[in-house]
C-alpha cells in the first residue's frame, strides 16, 4: 500500500519531446515506472525514449490506458494542459512546470475541484512511493521504501529530509511535493487524510514555509482526525518577516494585505505554536527533520 | 514587481476605476506648474516610492513629509523642494529610505469618508478576493490584527469577475448610503476585473474616499504584478523602475535568479551586525532552512539565493558574481540538492567561476542529489580550492568557521 502512485500507476508526459521532459521522462522509467506515452501537439506518432507520442490527451489515454499524467508544459501553457488531462479524464495530474501565472491556476483551480482527477502541483517535484513509482524530477536514489509519508512545499527540502530519514534507516511510503506556488491542486489536509487512511503509512513528516496559513490548518487537521506519529518543520524562522516565503516571495513585499488574509497568522512563531499544540514534535534546524520524525515515533512508544 | 502609485492610477483610470487627476513632477517648478494646471484649490504633493506609510514618513534631516497638501502654486513648490533628490525613510523603506526622485501633484477632493480595499489571492479559497474595511487609511495589518470583524471578503471568480450582488454586499456592510451603491459596484467590479486583465498580484486602495458628493475614488493605489505573467503585459513590464530597485536585486532578476540582500535588513535589525556568510542554493525552501541552519550554528547570512531548478553554468557563474560583490562577504556556502538541477552543473559552474572570477573568500560546498559523484569528481579534479562537506552540519559548521577565521 501507498497513496496516490504504485507499480501499477500508467503514467504519460506531457511536453514530453522538451529537453527536460525527455530528461525526467527517461529518469522515471530508468526508476520502473510504468511509463506508456506521451503527448506534445503536432508531434503525434513520434517516438522519445521508446514511448509513443501523441497529439492529445485523451487520444494517449485510449491508446495506452494511462491514469496519471506527469506536465512539463512551459508555463505559459501549462495550465491548458492541466485542463486538457482533467477533461481527458486522467485521475492523478502532477503538474511540475514552475511559473504558471497566479491568475491561470485560479481559472483552473475550479474546474479541478468538479472533476474526478486530482491535482498535485504545479511547481513541485512530484509524487514517489519508493521502489514502485517515480513522478516527477526527484533524485530517486535517496528513496527507500518504507513506512514514513513524506509531504511539503519545497522540492529540495523534501529531498533534504527524505535523505535524512533514509540515512536513519526509515524508509518511505509515498513522498508527496505539494508545491510552492499560492494556488496548488492539493493542500497539507488532503495529504494527511491519505496519509491517515493508508495502512501502510505508519508516521508523518511534513515541511512547511512561512507564509499563509496552510500549516496552521493542518495542524489543526492534525489535531483532530490524525492518530499517527507527526513531525514537521518550518522554513524560514530566521527570515525577515515580508521577505521571504511564497505568500511574500522574495524580494516582493506583499504590503499589507498578504498579512490580513492570513489573519495574523504565517510567522515562524504562529506556525510552530500551532504545530506543538496539535501534539506535533518540530525540528529545530534543517539538519533535524529525520531525527524529529524518529522522536515523534519513540514519543508515541513511550 | 512593483510600479509607482501615479503608474497604478494610469492603469486603474484606464480599466474604469475613479482616481483624481494628477501630473507627475521632477524638478520644484513642474510641481507649481502642474498645480496651476490641475486648478483645484488643494492639491496633495505625494513622494513617487516604491513603499508605503509615506504620508507618515519623513525626509532624512527634515520635518518634510512623504505627502503634503499644497494650497499655492508656492506651497507645491516647497514642498516638492523639500522631497526632491532628499531620502524618505518610512514604516517600509527601512531606516536608510529611499531618494525620491519624482512627485505626483494630485487635485484634491471633498473627504466624506475614508475606506480600503485591497484586491489579492487567497490561496486558501484558491480565488482571487476582494477585500474591504471600514478602517480607512488605518494600519490595515494592525486592523485585521485586532478587529478581524471590520475586514470584509468577497472571492470572486477570474472569469466571471464580481458579480454585481457582491459588490452590494459590501456597499451594505461597509455602510455606504443607498445612492452610492452603484457607484460602489462600479467602482469594485472594476477594480476586480483590472486585477485579473493586468495579471496583479496586489491591488491595495488605502484609503478609498466617499467623497461628499457620494462619488468612490481610489485616493492611494499600489499595485503589485506577478512577474510569471509579465511575458504577456509587454506594456506594464516597461513600467519597471531599477532605480527604486536593489542592484544587485535587479542583476539576479535579469539572470533569472531570485536573490535577496540580506545585511542591511535582519542583520542590522536582529543582531546589530552584517550578514557575511553568502548562500547558494537550489529552490526557495531549501535556501530559507540553509539560512536558519547558518543561523542555529551562530553565523549571519548575508543573502538568500536560490538559483532555481533549471539554472545552466551561466547563471550559477552569475550567482558567484553577485554574492562576491557584496563586501561584507567573508565566506560561500552553496548547498545544492539535485533534482531538475544536476550537481555536475553546478559543479562545472564552479569550477568557471574559479577560473574566471577567482574566489576571494572561502568556499563551502555540500551536493547531493542528480548526478552527485560525477559533480564530486569534477571538482576533485579540477583542482580549485574548495571545502567539501557531507551533510548540512558538516557544511554549516565548516563555512561559519570560515567566515570567523
Amino acid at each position: 500500500m501507498s497513496i496516490l502512485v504504485n507499480r501499477d500507476t500508467r503514467v504519460i508526459c506531457q511536453g514530453i519531446t522538451g529537453k527536460v521532459g525527455e530528461f525526467h521522462t527517461r529518469g522515471c522509467l530508468d526508476y520502473g515506472t510504468r511509463m506508456v506515452g506521451g503527448v506534445t501537439p503536432g508531434k503525434g506518432g513520434e517516438e522519445v525514449a521508446g514511448l509513443p507520442v501523441f497529439n492529445t490527451v485523451s487520444e494517449a489515454r485510449d491508446a495506452t490506458g494511462a491514469n496519471a499524467t506527469m506536465i512539463f508544459v512551459p508555463p505559459a501553457f501549462a495550465a491548458d494542459a492541466i485542463l486538457e488531462a482533467v477533461d481527458a479524464g486522467i485521475e492523478l495530474v502532477i503538474a511540475i512546470t514552475e511559473g504558471i501565472p497566479v491568475i491561470d491556476m485560479a481559472r483552473v483551480m475550479p474546474v479541478v475541484r468538479a472533476s474526478k482527477s486530482r491535482l498535485i502541483g504545479p511547481n513541485c517535484p512530484g509524487v514517489i512511493t519508493p521502489g514502485q513509482c517515480k513522478i516527477g524530477i526527484m533524485p530517486g536514489y535517496i528513496h527507500t521504501p518504507g513506512h514514513v509519508g513524506v509531504m511539503s512545499r519545497s522540492g529540495t527540502l523534501t529531498y533534504e529530509a527524505v535523505w535524512q530519514l533514509t540515512q536513519l534507516g526509515h524508509g518511505q511510503s509515498t513522498c508527496v511535493g505539494l508545491g510552492g506556488d499560492p494556488l496548488v491542486g492539493s493542500s497539507f489536509i488532503d495529504i494527511l487524510a491519505l496519509f491517515q487512511a493508508d495502512p501502510d503509512t505508519h508516521a508523518i513528516l511534513m515541511m512547511g514555509e512561512i507564509g499563509g496559513s496552510a500549516e496552521e490548518e493542518a495542524a489543526e487537521y492534525v489535531k483532530h482526525h490524525v492518530t499517527k506519529p507527526v513531525a514537521a518543520f518550518i522554513a524560514g524562522r530566521t527570515a525577515p518577516p515580508g521577505k521571504a516565503g511564497r505568500t511574500a516571495p522574495p524580494g516582493k513585499r506583499m504590503g499589507h494585505a498578504g498579512a490580513i488574509i492570513s489573519g495574523g497568522k504565517g510567522t515562524a512563531e504562529a506556525k510552530l505554536a500551532a504545530l506543538r499544540d496539535a501534539g506535533i514534535e518540530v525540528a529545530e534546524s534543517p539538519a533535524d527533520m529525520g531525527s524529529a520524525l524518529v522522536r515523534a515515533i519513540e514519543k508515541r512508544r513511550a | 514587481m512593483k510600479i509607482h502609485e501615479f503608474q497604478a492610477k494610469d492603469l486603474l483610470r484606464s480599466a474604469g476605476v475613479p482616481v483624481l487627476a494628477g501630473k507627475i513632477a521632477r524638478t520644484p517648478d513642474e510641481a507649481a506648474a502642474a498645480f496651476t494646471a490641475l486648478g483645484t484649490p488643494v492639491c496633495a504633493v505625494k513622494a513617487q516610492i516604491h513603499a508605503g506609510g509615506r504620508g507618515k514618513g519623513k525626509v532624512q534631516g527634515s520635518e518634510q513629509r512623504g505627502v503634503e497638501l499644497a494650497k499655492s502654486a508656492a506651497d507645491a513648490t516647497r514642498i516638492a523642494a523639500g522631497l526632491l533628490g532628499n531620502t524618505l525613510v518610512t514604516i517600509q523603506t527601512g531606516p536608510e529610505g529611499q531618494v525620491v526622485r519624482q512627485v505626483f501633484v494630485e487635485s484634491g477632493c471633498a473627504i466624506d469618508r475614508e475606506l480600503y480595499c485591497a484586491v489579492l489571492v487567497d490561496r486558501r479559497v484558491g480565488s482571487p478576493v476582494l477585500i474591504a474595511s471600514t478602517a480607512g487609511g488605518m494600519d490595515i495589518e494592525e486592523v485585521a490584527a485586532k478587529t478581524p470583524e471590520l475586514i470584509l471578503t468577497e472571492p470572486f471568480d477570474a472569469d466571471r469577475g464580481l458579480g454585481a450582488y457582491q459588490a452590494r454586499v459590501l456597499a451594505s456592510k461597509l455602510g455606504l448610503p443607498t445612492a452610492s451603491w452603484r457607484h460602489a459596484e462600479a467602482f469594485f467590479r472594476k477594480l476586480c476585473q483590472a486585477f485579473v486583465d493586468l495579471d496583479a498580484s496586489l491591488v491595495e486602495i488605502n484609503p478609498l474616499v466617499l467623497t461628499k458628493d457620494g462619488t468612490l475614488v481610489a485616493l492611494d493605489a499600489k499595485m503589485t504584478f506577478d512577474d510569471n505573467a509579465l511575458f504577456r503585459h509587454k506594456d506594464i513590464a516597461a513600467l519597471r523602475d531599477e532605480a527604486e530597485e536593489e542592484p544587485a536585486e535587479t542583476r539576479a532578476a535579469a539572470a533569472g535568479l531570485s536573490y535577496v540582500k540580506l545585511h542591511g535588513t535582519i542583520g542590522c535589525l536582529v543582531n546589530g551586525a552584517d550578514g557575511t556568510i553568502g548562500c547558494l542554493v537550489n529552490g526557495a525552501g531549501l535556501a530559507m532552512s540553509t539560512m536558519d541552519l547558518v543561523k542555529y550554528h551562530g553565523g549571519e547570512p548575508a543573502n538568500f539565493l536560490d538559483v532555481g531548478g533549471g539554472a545552466d553554468v551561466k547563471q550559477v557563474t552569475e550567482a558567484f558574481r553577485i554574492i562576491l560583490s557584496d563586501p561584507h562577504v567573508k565566506a560561500i556556502l552553496v548547498n545544492i540538492f539535485g533534482g531538475i538541477m544536476r550537481c555536475t552543473t553546478i559543479a562545472t559552474a564552479l569550477v568557471e567561476a574559479s577560473k574566471t572570477i577567482g574566489f576571494t573568500v572561502p568556499l563551502v560546498v555540500r551536493l547531493e542529489g542528480t548526478e552527485v559523484e560525477e559533480g564530486k569528481k569534477i571538482l576533485a579534479s579540477s583542482g580549485a580550492k574548495i571545502i567539501t562537506a557531507d551533510g548540512l552540519t558538516d557544511a554549516a559548521q565548516k563555512v561559519v568557521a570560515a567566515a570567523k577565521a
